[in-house]
């Protein structure tokens, strides 16, 4: 077993080896001035040299002419030139270099930060998108720029270095080389004015350049490049399955804890973790009786887990009722060797009243070991900006006061009649209305206040804190427990309720969403259930992207708001990356809109973008969370909307195929009937016209004559049904007579009108009405053919129009057959014949026609029975009123 | 008229389908001399070279558009063209119309209403768009130069655009008008008229003059192109 490789870490390598990304070299130096770039330059000549397409993405030379002299004969692309408060800065174009495409390019200053409106706030974001176009990226670096070494640089040097990266991006550069130059040279070459430092920030340098702090920086540049190396070399071991010294497996949890120290403790976890080569996991344990209600602290907890995952940590929150047995939990179905928890702050004796969580943790440890880490009090200052204390105005205290002031006030009114003792309970109602009304701060200060107030004006001698009998000391000290007592477990009963208030209102807002989405027929209703829950939820327009044709498009927003070309990109970042993009992440956070990809297990769906109504806060985290779980749901629905609407386009794809086949019967059948009649009469007539008499062959020309009438006639209704169902029928729409329409279609009729009557009843001075002539006689001439056809001969066919509101009505009324109730809606379906006269024949496809026609001049056509027997058709065309008279 | 020397008239037909030229090479051939051409060059040809009476159109030929056919013919003879073509392509038959045609037919049709139309339009070239003095049709006689309109026996009033209407259509007896023809006599070659006009117009006028307006006998409307007068032979 241990000689074989593992195939996770197999995995892994072939992924680093094998996918197109460009490779990362990073020249890392242990201070400004060593050669980093004169370094890189020199490397990317050689390449050069070799063939290679090299060129500059961005370099800083500080006009140092030996440096300037390496990049001529290097392709140096132009920068992009970002405003910012009327300054203009230079930053490197992303979007050049993923143009030009070289296969290496340079970029100087890894860690720098981009000018606020760029894509990235920092550079090594842009290389990394380079990278993934697969570009080769040499770049330089400072020791003191990595995350992890921060706090220990800001130790050894007293400055802060303010422009980080995280460790992960040197962990995965492919190349690392070590610039150095021994402290002494470098502080001789700085006196010569070979290192360039900005004149504002010449003092602190040369705090900065003193002989001690290089060489601790230079020691910790070595011994990290030294670690890559013992790591490149485990893994090569790994990949050739050379068994080696590489012992169990350590995996690490670090615990932390609102305080802004945990940064500290992650760092220093990280620090361990890599010495030890083990994997590490940070946890949160939330307690379940005491959740973390303010906000700033959420918000720090959120930050130092993501800090976590930065330093390549896994992390997770937990809940549970005490914070040892969720980490002891963790830790032994994860297998976790090692625990790293922070040294307590609290005061000793606060330890022994509510319990050590440290000394719970090592008691009940078992065979976890247990690092706890010292940290330095005077970071322990909860920053807690004044924006987050909307619930503790003066107001609330002022008017735990005035309770208070009201009890002293009853108090005195009834002090002669009862026992000061009793008085008492006025007070301690006061501390719980004010823990239940106004909070933890105004509660505890009613309770002092009370104290003070019963002794003044309520115990004799009154109008004095002295007392006259010393067992009122007793009832002093006992209401101030009891008040404190109460005021504690009211206010943190009310914070839980409120905590529990707020989840609810989010499960609520969720479930109510799932409920809705259960319910949405398609992407359309799915689309504006999401925007408008999601709207309510975070106060936000909303918009939602669809892919179409591999772009993204918007395809739903809340109402009136449009995303605009910028965030149309941001959209498509989003898409193509598959990350958050936007307001409050990593990638154009200078854009109004925060876009979110819709992913579900089968990929991308699409994208949502939520967009503040006005220059609004950005969300919290805790939102952003809920904005996810929304999200996920969202995702869910419009899928599962997408693959209806496949499923719906197939079946009408089926719909179409059986109504083709439908089609072919009825040529076959009704296209060769006539023409076996025609082909019968004309052999008749070719071959055996001797053996016919006048009135046969008379009879036999008849036949042939009128079934080619018919077949010209379905030819005609065929060619009419295929324009209409492509959609291919155009109208040409006038004012017209309807009368004149009406004639028309009598005078083609003709001879098939046999001996029915035919009366028309129009208005005089009937309005033009706007149609398309030629198709609108078609339709008179096919609704008539079929009164004709169902109706008996001599009976009598009636013609009406009226002037109704903005409509012309034309009615059609025969005393045919009639037709059955449940057929009338079906008639005007295509090939739909009702089935009762055996004897008549035809496609059925003149009333579909005429449906045709009149639904594209925006009119309407119905069927229903006649008083009396037979059937009314009746056709509505919208009236232009520019025409009526 | 002299029905005796019509087998000296020379009717030129055009059409790429063979069985449609034989159909009318058969029907005609008897009373007509017939020259057959499958294509518009050929049309234009035969036209210059053996100066047919009357020339038969189909309007889709495999080399050229039927209507440029009709103006490169138009460019030096007025020899009535009657052009055939298939429905539904209103818009073609109007534009072969416009640009000189004389008449259409739309395919499939019998030959007597073929042989009316012939009949029509050589009338016209022999008498040049007579100009009559009393128009006689069945029970609607028109003056011209009375301007008086009688139906039955009885006189009837017109408007001057109805009278107007009614004379266009009276010149070219027989003929198609297209609304565009009829809106240039009628109101002028510079009046932009709206069709509807025209057509409440031809609405009153046939009011006026037909028994049942319902179903019209003299104006007959050839739908998506104008109107017709239809000459009817008085009963004997």
């Amino acid at each position: 077993m241990q000689n074989r490789p593992d195939p996770d870490e197999l995995l892994k390598h072939v992924e680093s080896e094998e996918t197109g990304r460009g490779k990362l070299k990073i020249f890392l130096g242990y201070v400004a001035g060593v050669g980093k770039t004169y370094a890189m330059l020199e490397a990317a000549h050689q390449r050069k040299e070799q063939g290679l397409d090299v060129v500059v993405g961005y370099i800083e030379t500080h006009k140092r002419a030996e440096t300037e002299e390496l990049v001529t004969g290097l392709e140096v692309l132009p920068r992009k030139q970002i405003e910012y408060h009327n300054v203009t800065l230079p930053e490197m174009d992303v979007d050049a270099v993923l143009k030009r495409r070289p296969k290496l390019v340079l970029v100087d200053e890894f860690a720098h930060t981009n000018a606020p409106g760029s894509r990235h706030p920092k550079r090594f974001q842009d290389v990394a998108e380079i990278l993934d176009a697969g570009i080769d990226v040499y770049t330089t670096l400072n020791i003191q720029h990595l995350e992890s070494l921060n706090d220990v640089v800001a130790q050894v040097t007293g400055i802060i270095v303010r422009e980080t990266i995280p460790d992960r991006v040197i962990d995965e550069a492919s190349e690392i080389e070590v610039i150095d130059l021994p402290p002494d040279e470098l502080l001789t070459r700085l006196q010569e004015g070979k290192v360039y430092i900005p004149e504002q920030a010449s003092r602190a340098i040369d705090k900065f350049f003193r002989k001690g702090n290089l060489t601790a920086l230079r020691e910790m540049s070595l011994r990290r490049a030294a670690e890559r190396v013992d790591d490149q070399m485990r893994s090569y071991m790994q990949t050739r399955a050379i068994s080696g010294p590489w012992g169990a497996s350590e995996r690490l949890l670090v615990c932390i804890s609102p305080s802004p120290l945990a940064e500290k403790l992650i760092r220093t976890t990280r620090r361990l973790a890599d010495e030890l080569n083990a994997e590490w996991i940070a946890v949160y344990v939330e307690v379940a009786s005491k959740p973390e209600n303010n906000p700033a602290n959420r918000e720090r907890i959120g930050r130092t887990l993501q800090l976590a995952e930065e330093l390549g940590a896994k992390s997770i929150t937990l809940s549970e009722r005490s914070i040892q047995e969720a980490v002891l939990d963790y830790a032994r179905k994860n297998n976790i060797t090692k625990v790293v928890i922070g040294k307590p702050l609290k005061p000793r004796w606060q330890e022994i009243v509510t319990g050590s969580v440290v000394d719970q943790l090592i008691y009940a440890s078992g065979d976890i070991d247990v690092y706890v880490i010292s940290a330095r009090t005077e970071l322990n200052k909860p920053i807690i900006p004044s924006d987050w204390q909307p619930h503790q105005p003066i107001g609330r205290y002022l008017l735990s006061l005035g309770l208070v002031a009201l009890s002293t006030l009853l108090g005195i009114l009834v002090r002669g009649d009862l026992e000061p003792a009793n008085l008492v309970m006025l007070y301690l109602a006061s501390v719980v209305i004010s823990a239940i009304f106004l909070g933890r701060g105004p509660s505890l200060l009613a309770a002092v206040a009370g104290v003070l107030a019963f002794d003044f004006f309520l115990v004799p001698p009154y109008l004095t804190l002295a007392v006259s009998d010393t067992q009122y000391i007793v009832t002093f000290g006992m209401l101030f427990i009891v008040s404190l007592v109460i005021s504690s477990l009211t206010a943190q009963g009310r914070e839980q309720a409120e905590a529990a208030i707020r989840r609810e209102s989010q499960t609520n807002a969720l479930y109510n969403l799932g409920r809705d989405l259960t319910s949405a027929t398609d992407l359309n209703n799915v689309a504006d259930i999401v925007i408008s829950h999601i709207g309510q939820a975070f106060g936000r327009e909303v918009v939602i992207f669809l892919p179409e044709n591999g772009r993204i498009h918007p395809f739903a927003s809340s109402p009136n708001y449009q995303p605009d070309e910028n965030e149309l990109a941001v959209a498509a970042w989003t898409f193509d990356h598959d990350q958050p993009a936007g307001r409050g992440t990593d990638t154009l956070p200078a854009a109004s809109i925060r876009c979110v990809p819709l992913r579900t297990s089968n990929g991308m769906v699409g994208v949502l973008g939520v967009h503040p109504k006005e220059s609004g806060s950005l969300l919290t985290p805790e939102q952003r969370q809920t904005l996810d779980a929304f999200t996920n749901q969202a995702a869910l629905a419009v899928e599962r909307a997408s693959l209806a609407e496949q499923a719906h386009q197939t079946e009408l794809l089926q719909a179409t195929e059986k109504l083709q086949s439908a089609l072919l019967n009825s040529i076959s059948h009704d296209l060769r009937t006539p023409l076996v009649s025609i082909t019968g009469a004309l052999t008749s007539l070719d071959e055996q016209s001797e053996s016919l008499d006048d009135e046969n062959r008379r009879s036999l020309i008849v036949t042939a004559r009128e079934e080619a009438d018919r077949l010209n006639r379905l030819v005609g209704n065929l060619l009419s049904m295929t324009r209409i169902e492509s959609g291919a029928i155009k109208i040409h729409s006038e004012p017209d007579d309807i009368q004149d329409a009406i004639g028309t279609a009598l005078e083609q009729l003709g001879k098939r009108l046999g001996r029915h009557g035919i009366q028309v009843n129009i208005p005089v001075d009937f309005p033009l009405v706007p149609m398309d002539f030629t198709l609108m006689v078609q339709v008179i001439v096919n609704v008539l053919e079929n009164a004709v056809k169902y109706s008996p001969e001599n009976s009598l066919i009636e013609i009406s129009a009226q002037l109704m509101d903005k409509k012309a009505r034309l009615q059609i009324f025969d005393r045919g057959v009639g037709i059955p109730a449940e057929d009338l809606p079906r008639i005007f379906d295509k090939f739909y014949r009702v089935q009762r006269p055996e004897n008549v024949s035809g496609t059925g496809l003149g009333l579909s026609i005429s449906k045709g026609i009149v639904d594209v001049h925006h009119g309407i056509i119905y069927a229903s029975a006649r008083t009396g027997g037979g059937t009314v058709i009746t056709i509505e065309l919208p009236l232009d009123e520019e025409y009526s008279q | 008229m002299s029905i005796v020397s019509n087998s000296l008239l020379k009717i030129l037909i055009v059409d790429d389908e063979r069985p449609i030229r034989r159909f009318l090479n058969a029907s005609l051939g008897s009373r007509y001399t017939i020259l057959e051409v499958a294509n518009g060059e050929e049309a234009i040809q035969s036209a210059a070279v053996s100066h047919p009476d009357l020339i038969i159109l189909d309007l889709g030929l495999p080399d050229m558009d039927g209507t440029d056919v009709i103006r490169r013919i138009r460019e030096w003879t007025d020899v009535p063209v009657i052009v055939i073509s298939v429905r539904n392509s209103e818009e073609d038959k109007v534009s072969a119309l416009d640009a000189g045609a004389d008449d259409y037919l739309t395919k499939p049709f019998g030959i007597s209403e073929l042989l009316a139309r012939i009949r029509v339009a050589l009338r016209r070239t022999n008498e040049l768009e007579a100009e009559y003095a009393i128009f006689q049709s069945d029970d609607l006689m028109v003056d011209f130069v009375k301007r008086e309109v009688c139906v039955n026996d009885s006189p009837v009033t017109l408007t001057p655009t109805e009278f107007s209407i009614l004379r266009t259509l009276v010149k070219h007896v027989g003929k198609v008008l297209t609304h565009q023809q009829l809106i240039k006599e009628v109101w002028g070659g510079n009046y932009q008229a709206d069709s509807h006009l025209l057509r409440v117009n031809v609405s009153n006028l046939r009011r006026k003059i037909e028994s049942d307006p319902n179903r019209p006998r003299h104006i007959i409307t050839e739908p998506g192109i104008g109107y017709r007068l239809k000459e009817i032979e008085a009963k004997l």
